[in-house]
């Protein structure tokens, strides 16, 4: 039974119910984090940066893109410029929230900031919208989320070997299927529809040319202006 | 590329990460976009992750590639089938992962 207003629960209780809600992110940051780590570990980086980069940037599908990009030896600024376009959405995530956290302080919202992913933007605008608002809890969900995903890098880094190119286990779907996952939330509207066959048309004619690194994130913005034009044309014709 | 290299690159990805996240967070508190950038940006995640999944399903291996050996093309449109239905995100994955890996087992590939 949900409370509206609750107090501030004590430690054990506010962790068994961080764990509890953060369960199903576990559940699934768990293999992809492990997929990741196999697959930068084969891309060539090292241990340490594996890890780092599952600490410091914490966006799968960005980590997933870049390690694709890293195996083919794409310049430094290409993985970071393909990681802004990769990363575009979490900007309206951060919007979305903004209204929902008017009344926390900087700190806290830079805190709650770093951690704010798809799956943890789903399931926070789910809980505030039952009025689960604590602040503790909030937080400490993060945390745990973040948790599971350097530990399915670390599994993956420690198993790599064992797992050998990871093929058998179908760890090279991990990223297509997270990319399709993400896209089905994103087409609500028919401009949106638009948007992706033509970033997906114009990223295929891409890859065709020989044009990888940039090829992906033009062809997103290119298609995402395709899809503005045709949500005002269709507005225009009060279609 | 050496591992100073690519610890700088991730520092980078880390900071324009942290920037989408954070930005309107930290700044557009009492403000608003123009509403013409808050429509072109909610068009940036279908055309960009399209980008992204459209060669990754259809040249998993570099070349283009519609045949039926394409195991992850096909277990591609089964798992993104499955997420327009339910909007989940682990389920099509996991779905999509068991497929190609039975695919596999069962061809021996």
């Amino acid at each position: 039974m949900q409370q509206s207003q609750s107090p501030p629960p004590a430690r054990g209780t506010l962790w068994n119910k961080a764990l509890s809600q953060t369960l199903p992110i576990t559940l699934g940051y768990v293999p992809v984090g492990m997929a990741y780590g196999v697959l930068a570990g084969k891309a060539g980086l090292s241990a340490v940066n594996v890890l780092l980069m599952s600490v410091l940037v914490y966006a799968g599908s960005a980590q997933l893109v870049a390690v694709g990009l890293f195996a083919a030896g794409a310049s430094g600024a290409a993985i970071v410029a393909t990681t802004v376009a990769v990363n575009l959405r979490h900007v309206l995530f951060s919007a979305a929230m903004a209204p929902l956290l008017s009344g926390w302080r900087k700190r806290e919202l830079a805190a709650f900031a770093f951690e704010l992913t798809d799956e943890s933007f789903a399931l926070h605008a789910a809980r505030f919208g039952r009025g689960d608002r604590g602040k503790e809890l909030t937080l400490s969900i993060n945390v745990l989320a973040q948790a599971s995903w350097v530990a399915g890098t670390a599994l993956g880094v420690a198993l790599g070997d064992v797992l050998g190119d990871g093929r058998a286990f179908a760890l090279d779907f991990a990223l297509p299927g997270m990319f399709l996952a993400l896209l089905a939330g994103q087409v609500g509207s028919r401009s949106q529809v638009a948007a992706a066959v033509v970033g997906a048309g114009l990223s295929l004619a891409a890859c065709g040319l020989g044009i990888t690194g940039f090829g992906a994130l033009a062809a997103g913005l290119a298609g995402a202006g395709c899809g503005l034009g045709v949500e005002k044309w269709m507005t225009r014709r009060h279609l | 590329m050496d591992d100073a290299t690519t610890f700088v690159t991730i520092a980078g990805m880390a900071a324009v990460t942290y920037a989408t996240r954070s930005g309107p967070l930290l700044f557009l508190a009492g403000r608003t976009l123009a509403p013409s950038a808050i429509r072109f940006l909610a068009h940036v995640p279908a055309a960009v992750l399209a980008a992204l999944a459209a060669p990754a399903l259809l040249r998993p291996q570099g070349q283009f590639d519609m045949s039926l050996d394409n195991a992850i093309l096909w277990a591609g449109l089964a798992a993104f089938a499955l997420a327009l239905r339910t909007k989940g995100f682990f389920g099509p994955v996991a779905l999509g992962m068991g497929l190609v890996a039975a695919v596999r087992f069962l061809s021996g590939a």
